[in-house]
C-alpha cells in the first residue's frame, strides 16, 4: 500500500496548472486526494507527477449570480455542507452531501474532484447531471463550458483533456419560492458506494401545480443519468406515472450487476428510490407558503 | 522533499519522499506512533488526524502536501504528560475500546465532532464515527462513551471553537480568569455525574 514514485509540484496559478498538465501528460492533478490516493496506493494509478491545485484561491468558494450558483472546483465538500448561501440556493445538493463519503473524507475531498473523478455511483455528479449544471474547464489556451451530462462520458471517463483542469461547477438555482427535494440511496453501508441513488427536485406555484420538476438517477447505469420527467408538469403533484417513466428509461438501459447486488435489484431499487424522491420533494414543496 | 509541520503545536521538520504519506512521516520521521495505520487506504479511520481541527485521513495526504496546517495527532489531546484528556477517559469509563487499535482515530473524530456540537444526539455520534470501522466493541461502548464525554465537556465550561482548544495548552476563558479552575476539571465533574459517569 505503497504509491509509486512521482514528483509533487504546487503550482502559484492556474495558469502554470494548466501549463504543466499540458507539457507532461502522465502527470495527474490532485486537490483533496480522497480517491486519487487509494488508487496510488493500489498503484492503479502511477502518474508522472502530482500537480496540487488544492490552496489555488482562483479555485476555491462560491459565487452567487441571479440563477446560477458556481462553486470553484477546490472547495472542499465540507465547506459547502456548512455554507448557508449554498444550502439555501442549492437544498439538493445540501441533501446529497451527507451520503458523500465520511466526515473525514469531505472535510478533504473536494466537489469539482468528485466531477472530475466521474464515479458512476457518486452523489455529487447525480445531483450536478440532474439539476443541469455546467461544468467550467480552464486550459492553457483558455476556458470553455460543458454541460454536466455531455462532460461525464462513462465510468471514471470525462471529457477533459491534456491541459484541462475543472475550475467550477455552475449550478443552476430555482427562484421559484415553492421547491422541495429529495435523496435516497441504497448501499451495502452507510456512507458507502451507491448501489443506486435517487435525486429529485421540483417546484409547485401557489395553488400546488407542478412548474418544474428534475429527477435523476446515479449507480444504474455507466453514468448519472437524467430522467425527464415533463409528463409530471402542470397537474397536481403526483408520482402515480413516475414508476412508469422511470421503467420506460431503464428498459432501454444497460445495467450492471457485480457481486454486491444484480441488474434486476437494480432496476427495481431505481424505480421504488425515485418514486421516494419524488414523494420527498412534493411533500417538502406543499408545506412551503405560498408566496 | 523538506517539509516543515505543525504538529501539536510544534514544528516539525522532514525530509521525505514526495510519495511518504503524512501517516507514515508521523510515524517513521517524528515518532508520533499514536495514530495507527490500518488499511492505508482510506476505509479504516486508524490513522485519523485533525487538520485544522477537522478530522482527516493521515494515510489520505502526503507529507508534503501538509505544511501550513495545523495538525493535532492523538498524543496533542492529553492536557499533560501520564494524563488523559476528556474524550480519552470517557473511552477508558465506558469500555469503549478493546484492542485499542481504532481508539485513536475514533477519540480525534469524536474531539472534532464535541468541538463543534456540544449536544450530539445519537445519530449525530453514529454519523460522526461513521468513517471508523472497530472490529472489538460493536460500537455499542464506543457511543456511550462519546455520550459521556460530551456531558462532561458541558458541564466543565471549557470555552470551545471549531478549531478545537490548542494541544497542550490549558484552555481558559479569560472573562472568567478567576473562576475557571485550571486542573481538576475531570474530578468536577465527575463528582456532578452518579457512580462517577458509569450507570
Amino acid at each position: 500500500m505503497k504509491p509509486a514514485p512521482f514528483d509533487y509540484v504546487r503550482p502559484a496559478s492556474l495558469r502554470e496548472a494548466c501549463g504543466i498538465l499540458a507539457a507532461d501528460e502522465d502527470a495527474r492533478i490532485i486537490a483533496g486526494g480522497q480517491t486519487l490516493v487509494p488508487m496510488l496506493a493500489m498503484r492503479l494509478a502511477r502518474p508522472s507527477r502530482l500537480v496540487d491545485i488544492a490552496r489555488l484561491d482562483e479555485l476555491r468558494g462560491i459565487r452567487a449570480e441571479p440563477a446560477v450558483l458556481t462553486i470553484g472546483a477546490a472547495t472542499r465538500q465540507v465547506e459547502i455542507e456548512r455554507n448557508d448561501v449554498a444550502r439555501r440556493a442549492l437544498p439538493l445538493l445540501a441533501k446529497a452531501l451527507p451520503w458523500v463519503g465520511h466526515p473525514p473524507t469531505r472535510s478533504r475531498g473536494t466537489v469539482g474532484g468528485s466531477i472530475a473523478h466521474a464515479d458512476p455511483s457518486a452523489e455529487i455528479p447525480l445531483v450536478a447531471v440532474t439539476l443541469g449544471a455546467e461544468i467550467e474547464i480552464a486550459n492553457a489556451s483558455g476556458d470553455s463550458t460543458t454541460p454536466a451530462d455531455e462532460f461525464i462520458i462513462g465510468p471514471m471517463l470525462t471529457a477533459v483533456m491534456p491541459g484541462d483542469c475543472v475550475r467550477a461547477i455552475r449550478f443552476p438555482v430555482w427562484s421559484h419560492p415553492r421547491i422541495g427535494t429529495g435523496f435516497h440511496e441504497v448501499s451495502a453501508r452507510q456512507s458507502d458506494f451507491a448501489f443506486v441513488a435517487a435525486a429529485a427536485q421540483v417546484a409547485l406555484d401557489e395553488n400546488g401545480g407542478c412548474i418544474e420538476a428534475a429527477l435523476g438517477l446515479g449507480g444504474v447505469g455507466d453514468r448519472a443519468i437524467r430522467i425527464d420527467v415533463s409528463a409530471l408538469l402542470g397537474t397536481a403533484p403526483s408520482t402515480a406515472e413516475a414508476a412508469d417513466i422511470v421503467r420506460a428509461v431503464l428498459a432501454d438501459l444497460e445495467v450492471g450487476s457485480d457481486l454486491h447486488v444484480s441488474d434486476s435489484y437494480r432496476r427495481r431499487v431505481a424505480v421504488t428510490l425515485a418514486v421516494r424522491a419524488l414523494e420527498d420533494a412534493f411533500a417538502e414543496a406543499a408545506g412551503k407558503v405560498p408566496q | 522533499m523538506k517539509v516543515s509541520l505543525e504538529v501539536n503545536g510544534r514544528t516539525c521538520e522532514a525530509d521525505v519522499e514526495p510519495r511518504k504519506t503524512l501517516l507514515d512521516t508521523l510515524r517513521e520521521d517524528l515518532k508520533l506512533v499514536g495514530s495507527h495505520a490500518g488499511c492505508e487506504h482510506g476505509v479504516c479511520g486508524a490513522c485519523t488526524v485533525l487538520i485544522d481541527g477537522e478530522p482527516a485521513r493521515a494515510c489520505l495526504m502526503f507529507a508534503v502536501q501538509a505544511d501550513g496546517y495545523e495538525i493535532t495527532t492523538i498524543e496533542g489531546l492529553a492536557p499533560a504528560p501520564g494524563e488523559l484528556g476528556v474524550v480519552q477517559d470517557a473511552f477508558c469509563e465506558t469500555h469503549g475500546l478493546q484492542c485499542g487499535y481504532c481508539t485513536p482515530g475514533m477519540i480525534l473524530t469524536a474531539h472534532a465532532l464535541l468541538n463543534r456540537n456540544a449536544e450530539p444526539s445519537r445519530e449525530d455520534i453514529v454519523d460522526a464515527i461513521s468513517g471508523n470501522i472497530c472490529r472489538c466493541t460493536g460500537y455499542g461502548q464506543i457511543v456511550e462513551a462519546v455520550e459521556l464525554a460530551a456531558e462532561r465537556l458541558r458541564k466543565a465550561n471549557v470555552p470551545r471553537n471549531e478549531r478545537g482548544a490548542h494541544p497542550n495548552a490549558p484552555v481558559n476563558d479569560p472573562a472568567a480568569e478567576h473562576d475557571a479552575p485550571q486542573e481538576g476539571v475531570l474530578e468536577a465533574a465527575e463528582a456532578d455525574t452518579p457512580h462517577g459517569g458509569r450507570w
